[in-house]
Formats: structure tokens, sequence, C-alpha cells
């Protein structure tokens, strides 16, 4: 159980892909972090640099005050689950959670106990003799859960564990895994393209773009307030609407509606100047009567939800959505206005957040 | 296909079950006379020869003489010739140092030793690498068997200029180590091939689940690697066996001597046989050549299939 901490690491592909460019980041001890971004933006290298399945091209990975660059994978005290979970099919569950500690050499009796031990505590102690083939993929996954957890190691590694699971199971494992890293207190980095994973079970979490780190915090920041365009374009199930705007006194001017500057954003701008006007649709709120201060349009496509619905309307040319209650969804063409709440909304200048 | 136009209901079950076992719709007349010609070809050289070799070994059929015009059948008098004889007894001996040395050690573990160093390997290196070592197995037997008496010969031969050695002669001195060295030059390609499609079929995340474990190189060879590729490794060890156990290329170097010391049992049939001219009892031999095939042939395939 220790800290990982990355300092400047890069890592360049034969061939000249740049996967990870001079990233720094810390995660402090028993921390659940997760990794996210779009697919190709240099997660899984991250991972498998820290790993060391990957040599970093420059840097240096540091785990538990203990520069491990140029150590070898199985020096460096660390346990990976794999996303196809990378269970031996000729050995049994035993013989598989126990199978890192037989590299190390614990006695056969030593060993088979804790696998016992630590296959019930993942509620395997009735396939403890079943080979890989005949578990179910939830099986597997509590089966290579267990493995890593066999090994005691300071800091455990999971590239997107649950995305072969089926929805259901996916959730069910989410809360399980979460629940057991805290009782582990173990470092854990997560690796996952889905939010929702990252928002529900990371203590912090980091947003990638193209081998950058763009945004690190607690996931309600995050979702909160993106540092920039970039994740605020990411992160939420539906997109945050980004608006350019000119910033004409204490409004800002988007599409020709004038709009309150944000709270956050309150005398931090310069009459003129030219912003992004960010806006969740979860905090843009949508009425059929006119008011001071909204967007105005007509309403363009209307998408179900399900315990709400998605309203686009058309500001003057410029698409805007907002979540409406189920039961007060508009007709298509209808005027409708969109009052974006100033606790909530963000001033964008040349694509970082401003505040104070 | 005339079948296949009718409506369903037309097809009663006896027809539908006839349907099935004659996928082709093209009746049992018509799709035997498609097989006929492979038949007969198979017939011809393969079934007949085996049965006149059969025969042949029953008798006391010579190349010449009176023997030759009419043979007369011996019974079982030329196996029980070959299985006295000590001559045949040594033969069956250096075959199996044969096939173990140059076929079940030699070729399996250089061509998984190439095909595991090369495994992660691009470029230049991987291709001229593979390129020399499936060249030996291309090239005809006339061929390489010239370049590697050339190579050995103590006269000259390429090896004793490079040594600066006089009468350094491995044909004479180790005749049986040659052969055994020319035959996993000659046929390390195939396993080396093979090894390198089944290396390609054991998952990458196995291997490095392995490594962060800290298992070294033959850890990970144990634990991860032969499992998955014991069916290949199988298959290779009886192909290789039995075209190892059939070679006749070793007589090419070495004519079965010196003094016999490299008359493996091919090379003994074709003595006893076409020198001697003792055909019936070369049969013989062939014969009990064929059922050592069948035994090893069914060993291989139990261990396959005890796999399962
Ligand atoms: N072995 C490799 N050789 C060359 N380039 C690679 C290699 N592996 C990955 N890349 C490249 O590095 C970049 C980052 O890849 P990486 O696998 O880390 O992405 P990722 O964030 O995990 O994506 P995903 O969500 O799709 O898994 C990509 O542009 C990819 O094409
Ligand atoms: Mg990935």
């Amino acid at each position: 159980m220790s800290a990982i901490e990355l300092r400047g690491l890069t890592k360049v592909y034969p061939g000249g892909v740049k996967a990870l460019d001079s990233l720094d980041l810390t995660i402090p001890d028993g921390e659940f972090f997760a990794l996210l971004g779009p697919s190709g933006c240099g997660k899984t290298t991250l991972l498998r640099t820290i790993a060391g399945l990957e040599t970093a091209t420059g840097g240096a990975v540091v785990i538990g005050g203990r520069d491990v660059t140029g150590v070898q994978p199985g020096g460096r005290d660390i346990a990976m689950v794999f996303q196809d979970y990378a269970l031996f099919p000729h050995m049994d569950v035993t013989d598989n959670i126990a199978y890192p500690l037989r590299i190390k050499k614990v006695a056969r009796s030593t060993r088979e106990q804790k696998a016992a031990e630590v296959g019930a505590r993942l509620g395997l102690d009735k396939l403890m003799d079943r080979r890989p083939g005949q578990l179910s993929g939830g099986q597997q996954q509590r089966v290579a859960l267990a493995r890593v957890m066999a090994t005691q190691a300071q800091a455990f590694l999971f590239d997107e564990p649950l995305s072969n699971l089926d929805a259901r199971l996916r959730l069910e494992a989410r809360t399980f895994l979460k629940k057991l890293q805290h009782e582990l207190g173990v470092t854990t980095v997560f690796v996952t393209h889905d939010q929702a994973e990252a928002l529900a079970m990371a203590d912090r979490m980091a947003v990638m773009e193209s081998g950058h780190i763009r945004q690190i915090g607690t996931p309600a920041e995050v979702f909160q307030r993106p540092a920039n365009t970039f994740v605020a374009g990411f992160i939420g199930s539906t997109p945050m609407n980004l608006l350019d705007g000119v910033v004409r006194g204490d409004t800002v001017e988007v599409a020709d509606c004038k709009l309150a500057v944000p709270q956050s954003a309150e005398g931090l701008l310069r009459d003129g100047e030219k912003i992004v006007y960010g806006v969740r649709p979860e905090y843009n709120g949508y009425s059929a009567e006119p008011v001071d201060g909204s967007l105005v349009g007509k309403v363009s496509i209307v998408e179900n939800l399900g315990a709400s619905y998605l309203v686009t309307l058309d500001v003057n040319g410029v698409p805007v959505q907002a979540v409406v209650p189920e039961g007060h969804e508009p007709a298509l063409g209808d005027e409708g206005y969109a009052l974006p709440r100033r606790d909530r909304a963000l001033i964008y200048r040349d694509g970082e957040l401003v505040s104070a | 296909m005339a079948q296949a136009t009718l409506p369903p209901e037309v097809l009663d079950d006896a027809k539908a079950r006839r349907y099935n076992a004659d996928a082709a719709g093209l009746g049992r007349l018509r799709a035997g006379a498609f097989v006929a010609p492979a038949l007969v070809l198979i017939s011809l050289f393969l079934v007949f020869p085996a049965l006149w070799v059969l025969y042949l070994s029953l008798s006391n059929y010579r190349l010449t003489g009176a023997a030759a015009a009419a043979p007369q059948s011996v019974g079982f008098d030329n196996f029980v010739k070959a299985l006295t004889d000590p001559e045949f007894w040594s033969s069956t001996w250096l075959t199996f140092e044969f096939v173990l040395g140059s076929a079940v050690i030699g070729q399996v573990v250089l061509g998984f030793l190439i095909a595991w160093i090369m495994r992660d390997r691009t470029g230049p290196i991987k291709r001229i690498v593979e390129g020399l070592v499936i060249l030996a197995w291309i090239l005809p037997s006339a061929v390489v068997s010239f370049l590697w008496v050339a190579l050995l010969d103590r006269d000259g031969g390429t090896l004793n200029t490079l040594l600066h050695a006089q009468d350094f002669a491995p044909l004479l001195d180790h005749p049986m180590l040659s052969i055994i060295v020319f035959n996993i030059w000659r046929g390390a390609a195939f396993s080396m091939m093979l090894y390198g499609a089944a290396l390609g079929n054991v998952p990458p995340s196995h291997l490095e689940s392995a490594r962060l474990a800290g298992a070294s190189g033959w850890q990970q060879l144990r634990d991860v690697v032969f499992p998955h590729i014991r069916g290949h490794v199988l298959t290779n060890l009886l192909l290789i066996s039995l075209w190892t156990f059939n070679d006749f290329t070793p007589f090419l170097l070495t004519a079965g001597g010196p003094d016999g010391k490299t008359e493996v049992l091919s090379v003994h049939v074709y003595q006893v046989a076409l020198q001697g001219g003792e055909l019936g009892y070369g049969a013989a031999v062939s014969t009990v050549i064929l059922l050592i095939n069948l035994v090893v042939a069914v060993f291989y395939l139990r261990l396959l299939r005890s796999k399962k």
C-alpha cells in the first residue's frame, strides 16, 4: 500500500505515436483513482507503463517512494486485472488465485489456505475446483480480483475490468468493487471509458486527451466545474451546451440573447471579449412562458431520456439543449425559453474555465 | 438441386432423411462417379502396393534368379529371420537414435527456440532468419546432401579448410552425429513455422499476467506457453517422428556406412532388398516398419485425445 507518483512520464511507441506526453500525476496512498478519456487517449498505455509492461521513453514511475522506472514488472510489487481477466485455462480457481504466491515460492499449504480465504470473501467458495472455462463472466471477474487480492501488492491496476459484463452485472460489480477497495485500502488505478463508472466509483479521477491529463479532481469537481471545454464536452450523459458569446457589460450575449454573467465568473470578464458560455442541459431551466435573460428559440428536437426529455431549441440557428421533466415536454415547433442556472453556468476563455 | 425446389410438404420423412444424407442431391451413383477417380488413384498407388508388399513379405521373391521367376510362399519365415537378425535390431536402434536425436529433441527444440526468440520481432532480422531456415527445408535433397558432403568431407571439405584441420572427417568419425545434425538443420523449419503459429495463439495478457507475478522466462514457458501449445507440440512430434523414421536422405550422405553405423531402417530395407536382392525379406522388414509407424502414431494420437 503506497502512493504512485509519475514524473514527466513520456511514452513514444515505435513508429512515432506519442501515447503519453510528459505526464505528471500523484495518486496518494489508498486512493481509488479513475482514468477516463476517449478511445486512444493513452489510458491503457499509462496503466501498462505504471505496471512496467511498456518501458517509459522518458520520466519516472515512483511507487511507494521507490523509483521503479527501470524495474521489471515482477519487481514492482503491483497487481493488475486485465480486461480479459487472463485466467489460466488449465488451472482451477484455487491454482489461479494462488499463482502469484506460487511464483513467490510460498508453501503449498499456505497459499491454498490464502486462496480459500480470499475466494470465500469474494463468494467463490463453491467454485474453487472449477476451471475458468466453467465459470460465468462475473465469476471469472471475481477470480481475477481474488488473484490480485491474494498478492497483497502495493497497488492494484484495473484495465476496464467491467467492460465484459452485462449492464446489470456491471452495476453490481461496480458497487462491490468500490466497497472492496475501501475495505482493503490499497491504492488502485482504474481505467474506464465509461464516465458513469468513473463518476460513481472513483475518489478522484483524471480526464485524459491524446496523452495529456486535462483535469484531475473529485468526480463532483469534474462534473460540476470542468476545467476546459474538452472536459466539459466529454463529461456528462448529455454533453454540455458550449455556446460562443461576447461579454456586453454585465451580461453575456449568446446567439442574440442576453444572459446574466454566471456567479463563478462575476467580475472576471472584460467588456467586449469573446468567450464560450457553458451550461449543462440539466441546469438549463425550460419554460414555455417568456422569461427574462433566457435563450429563446423554437423546439427542433425532443428526445426521450426515460424520466425526462432532452429538448433542443433552435436559438437563432444555434442548437441549445435543456432537460425537461416528463409531462412538461413541449411539442415540436413550440416557442421555448431556456434559463441557465447562474450558479451552475460556466464561462470559458480560450478553452479554459474562468474562475476565481 | 431438383429436390431442393420441391415445396417442403412434398418431402415426407424418409425423403427428408435421404435429402439430409445426400446434401449435394446427386444420388449415390453420380456421387460415386465423382469420387471414383480419386479412389482409383489411391488404390493404384497406395493400397495395391501395400497389399503387394504384404504378399511379397510372405514369399521368397528375389530381384534375380529362379526365385524372381517363380517366387514361392515361405510363410512367416522372413519375419522370423528379420526379428532374429542382429542387423535388423541394430538398424532399429540406430533409427531410434536418429529419430530421438534429430526430430524429437533437435528439430523440436531448435524450431521452438527460433520461434520463441523471433516471436515479437519484426523487420529484416526475422525475415532473414526465417528465410534461411526455410531455405534449408525447401532445397532438394540431392542438393543439400551434396552441400553437406562438401562441407564435411575429409579431403578439402569446407569445415576442414575453415578449421585448418587435417583429416578431420566427421562423416567417418561421428557418422550418426553428422546425420543427426544434418537432419536438425534440414527439418527445423517445419517445427519453427508450426510453433510460430502456435505462439500467436497464446494470449499476450496471460504472459503479462505471469510477468507481473514475477515469473521467470522458464516459468512463463511452463505455466502459460506450454499448456496453450500442448496440442501443437504433440501434432508436431507425431508428424516429424514419422517423417524422420521413414527418411531416406541419410543414405545420400553416408550410404549407411561406415560399417553400417548409419544404417537406419529405411536404408536397411534398401540395402537388403535392392542391393542384396532379397525382395521378400525387404518387404517383411517394410511391413515391420509400417507396424512401428502405426504404434508411434497411435501413441501420439492417444496423448492428443487425453488432452480433452
Ligand atoms: N503497441 C503499440 N504500438 C504503436 N502504437 C500504439 C500501441 N499501443 C497503442 N498505441 C497507440 O497509442 C495511443 C494510445 O493507446 P491506448 O491503448 O493507450 O489508448 P486507450 O486510451 O487505452 O484507448 P481505449 O479506450 O480504446 O482502450 C493510440 O493512439 C494507439 O494507437
Ligand atoms: Mg485501452
